[in-house]
C-alpha cells in the first residue's frame, strides 16, 4: 500500500509535440492518499485509460514523476511496482483452473505453497468462488470471469494499488449492481488503495470516496461526489455528472450583476473582477431551478414525467434550460413560463471555470 | 403440425446434381472397377474382394504406406513447431507486417510442378546451386538421384520450405487476435516469456493450429505432383509415396482394378485419420 503520486505529468504520444493538442495528457500534480477509494472519471478519449497505463508502468510519460510513497518509480516495468490491474473486459487464462488463476501471480513471485494456498483461499471466500474452485475458467459467465479477474489483482498482500479499467462494461446491468457493491466491500475488508477508471458517474459516485473528472487529458476536477455536485468547478463537470445535467445559460455582466435576456439573476457568494473579453455563463443544477410567478421568462418545450418527478424543459431565449419538479404539478407543453434559480446554487462561470468564490451551498 | 412442401426438393436439386458429377459418378466408376477385371475392349470379369485382399496383404503397398505415414510425420514434425516459432518472430504491427506476409505468401503461390522443377534444378549436383555449394564448395557428396537419404532429406526439405508457411500464417492470425491486455496482465502478474507462451499464446493459437494440422496431414498424406517430378519416386522405390506408388500401378501397368481398389483403401485411409485428428484435437472444446 502506498501514497501515489503525480509530480507535472505529461504524456503525449507523439514524438516530438509541438502544441497542447498534441498532448494525450496536458501537465498534471496529483496526489492519493494511502488506502482510498478514487475515480477518474470522463468521456472516451479524455486521457484516463492513458493516465492508468502510466501509473501502472504500462506507459511511460513524456514528462514528469511518478512516486510511490515518495520513491520514484517512473522507470520501474509494471512487474516491480507492485501494483495490480482489472481490465475492461475479462483477461483470464482460459486454461488454468480457478485456483491456478488466482494462484498465478503469488507463484510467479515464488511465494511458500502453503501461504498461496491460504491466500487463495481467502480471496476465493471474499469474492464467492469458492464452489467453483476447481474449474476450468473457459467455460464461465463473463462476470464470473471478471470476479477472478479482480482476485489476481487482490490476491497479492503487498500491493501498492489496485486499478480498475472500467472494469464492468462487459458485464450485464442487473449484474453490473452486484459487482459494483462488491467492490466497494473489497475496498472496505482489504483497505488497499483502488482506482477506478470509467466513463459512467453513477459508477464512479458510489464506488469512490475521491473522484478526478478528467476532460480533454486534464484534470477538470477532484472532490467528492457531494462537491462534484453541488459546486462544480467547470461546466464540463456541471454537465457531465447529474442527470439531466447542470443547465449553462449564457449571460451579460453589467455593473457587478449578471442578467439573462435583461432580466438580472442573483449569484451565490461574490464575485472577484472579471476579464471584460471572458464567455461568461451561468451554472444552475435542474434540481434548484423552479417554476415561479415571476423571474426568467421561458418557454415550455418538452415534460418528461419520470415517476417520481417530472424534468421541464424549457427555452430561454436560445437556451435549453431543465427544471426538476416533486410534488407541484408540471405547467403544459408550450406555456409560458417565469423560472427562479435558487440564488445560493446560481454560479458564474467564465470560459468555463468557476468564476465565483466564498460562499455557495458547498 | 408443420406443413410439409415439397417444393424444397426442387431447390437443394441443383446442388444434388452437381455433387453427384464431380463427385459420385466418378467414386462409382472407380468401385465399379474395383471388383472387376478388365483387359480393355471393355471386356470386363467379376473379380469380388480379389484385389482388396491382395492389396491388403502386398509388401509393395505395406512400404508404399509406410514411407507415406513416415513422410507425413516428419513434416508435421518440422512444420508445426517452426511455423509457430516464425510466427512469434514476426512484428505485430508497422510496415514490416506486409514485407513478412509477402515473403512468407510467395512459396503458398507458386504451382506445384513448378515448385518440383525448381528443386530439381536447385539440387543438381554440378550446376545447381545447392549441389554445386554442398560437393564442391562444402566437400559433402550429396547426390540426390543416386542416394536414398539425400533424396528423403531433399522431398521433406522441399515440402518444408513449400508448406512452413501456411502454418505460420495461420499461427500468426492466432496470434494477432490476442488482445494487448493479455501481455499487460501477465506483465502485472509476473509471468515469464515461457508462461506467457504457454498459458495465454498457445491456448489462443490453438484453434487455429488444429486446422493447420489437419490441411497438412490431409495435403501431404495425398501429395504427388512435387515429389514425383523432384525424384519420380526413385532412386529405386526410396521416395515412392502412396500416390506416386497408385499412378506406377494404374497408368504405368494399366491394373485399373488393383489400381481402383488401391484409390479406395488410399482414401478411406485419408478419410478416417483425419476423422480421428479432428475428433481427438476438439474433444475438449
Amino acid at each position: 500500500m502506498a501514497r501515489i503520486t503525480l509530480e507535472n505529468l505529461r504524456h503525449s504520444y507523439l514524438p516530438d509535440p509541438s502544441g497542447p493538442q498534441d498532448f494525450a495528457l496536458k501537465e498534471m500534480n496529483l496526489s492519493w492518499e494511502d488506502g482510498g477509494a478514487y475515480a477518474l472519471l470522463g468521456p472516451s478519449g479524455c486521457g484516463k485509460t492513458t493516465l492508468l497505463n502510466i501509473i501502472s508502468g504500462l506507459v511511460t510519460p513524456s514528462q514528469g514523476r511518478v512516486l510511490f510513497d515518495g520513491q520514484d518509480v517512473t522507470g520501474l516495468p509494471p512487474d516491480s511496482r507492485n501494483i495490480a490491474q482489472v481490465f475492461q473486459f475479462p483477461v483470464v487464462y482460459d486454461t488454468m483452473t480457478v485456483r491456478r488463476n488466482l494462484a498465478f501471480p503469488l507463484q510467479n513471485r515464488g511465494l511458500d505453497p502453503a501461504r498461496i494456498a491460504a491466500r487463495v483461499g481467502e480471496i476465493a471466500e471474499m469474492l464467492e468462488l469458492t464452489d467453483i474452485m476447481d474449474q476450468r475458467v473457459a467455460g464461465l459467465a463473463p462476470d464470473t470471469k471478471q470476479k477472478i479477474s479482480m482476485g489476481r489483482g487482490l490476491v497479492r498482500e503487498d500491493v501498492n494499488v489496485v486499478m480498475f479499467d472500467e472494469p464492468l462494461t462487459v458485464i450485464d446491468p442487473h449484474l453490473k449492481w452486484t459487482l459494483r457493491s462488491k467492490l466497494k466491500e473489497l475496498h472496505q475488508q482489504v483497505g488497499v488503495t483502488m482506482i477506478y477508471v470509467t466513463h459512467d458517474q453513477t459508477e464512479a459516485l458510489t464506488f469512490a470516496d475521491q473522484v478526478v473528472v478528467m476532460q480533454e487529458g486534464e484534470i477538470v476536477q477532484l472532490g467528492s461526489p457531494v462537491e462534484l455536485f453541488e459546486r462544480p468547478a467547470h461546466t464540463f463537470v456541471g454537465h457531465f455528472i447529474g442527470s439531466p445535467g447542470m443547465n449553462i445559460i449564457p449571460c451579460a455582466w453589467r455593473d457587478g450583476s449578471a442578467f439573462i435576456n435583461d432580466a438580472a439573476v442573483p449569484l451565490a457568494g461574490h464575485t472577484p473582477a472579471l476579464d471584460p473579453q471572458a464567455r461568461l455563463e451561468i451554472g444552475i443544477r435542474p434540481e434548484f431551478v423552479a417554476v415561479a410567478e415571476s423571474g426568467i421568462p421561458a418557454v415550455v418545450r418538452k415534460v418528461l414525467d419520470q415517476g417520481r418527478r417530472t424534468v421541464v424543459e424549457s427555452m430561454v431565449g436560445q437556451t435549453r434550460v431543465n427544471a426538476i419538479l416533486e410534488g407541484t404539478p408540471p405547467p403544459e407543453t408550450g406555456a409560458h413560463i417565469h423560472l427562479r434559480f435558487d440564488p445560493a446554487r446560481t454560479f458564474l462561470y467564465a470560459d468555463g471555470w468557476l468564476a465565483t468564490k466564498g460562499e455557495g451551498a458547498a | 403440425m408443420k406443413p410439409i412442401n415439397n417444393r424444397a426438393w426442387l431447390f437443394v436439386l441443383p446442388v444434388i446434381v452437381l455433387v453427384a458429377f464431380n463427385a459420385l459418378v466418378p467414386l462409382m466408376t472407380v468401385v465399379n472397377y474395383s471388383v472387376q477385371e478388365t483387359f480393355g475392349n471393355n471386356l470386363f470379369f467379376w473379380a469380388g474382394l480379389r484385389w482388396f485382399e491382395e492389396l491388403l496383404r502386398s509388401q509393395r503397398f505395406h512400404a508404399a504406406l509406410g514411407r507415406q505415414a513416415l513422410f507425413t510425420v516428419t513434416i508435421l514434425l518440422i512444420e508445426v513447431p517452426l511455423g509457430v516459432v516464425i510466427a512469434l518472430a514476426m512484428p505485430r504491427k508497422g510496415v514490416w507486417v506486409s514485407v513478412c506476409l509477402v515473403l512468407m505468401s510467395l512459396p503458398l503461390l507458386i504451382p506445384w510442378n513448378v515448385v518440383g522443377s525448381m528443386w530439381n534444378i536447385f539440387t543438381l549436383p554440378d550446376i545447381g546451386l545447392l549441389g554445386y555449394l554442398m560437393n564442391h564448395t562444402l566437400q559433402i557428396p550429396y547426390n540426390m538421384t543416386r542416394d536414398p537419404v539425400a533424396a528423403w532429406v531433399t522431398v521433406v526439405a522441399m515440402d518444408v520450405w513449400h508448406w512452413t508457411s501456411l502454418v505460420a500464417l495461420l499461427a500468426y492470425a492466432g496470434l494477432i487476435s490476442i488482445p494487448d491486455a493479455y501481455y499487460q496482465a501477465a506483465k502485472i502478474d509476473g509471468a515469464t516469456p515461457w508462461a506467457v507462451f504457454r498459458f495465454i499464446q498457445l491456448p489462443k493459437m490453438k484453434r487455429v493450429l488444429k486446422i493447420a494440422i489437419l490441411l497438412r496431414f490431409m495435403d501431404s498424406f495425398n501429395i504427388y505432383t512435387e515429389p514425383f517430378v523432384l525424384t519420380g519416386g526413385g532412386p529405386g522405390n526410396s521416395t515412392t509415396l502412396l500416390s506416386i506408388d497408385l499412378v506406377k500401378l494404374a497408368l504405368g501397368q494399366f491394373d485399373l482394378g488393383p489400381a481402383a481398389a488401391m484409390s479406395l483403401i488410399y482414401f478411406l485411409i485419408t478419410l478416417l485419420v483425419s476423422w480421428l485428428f479432428y475428433t481427438l484435437m476438439t474433444r475438449n472444446d
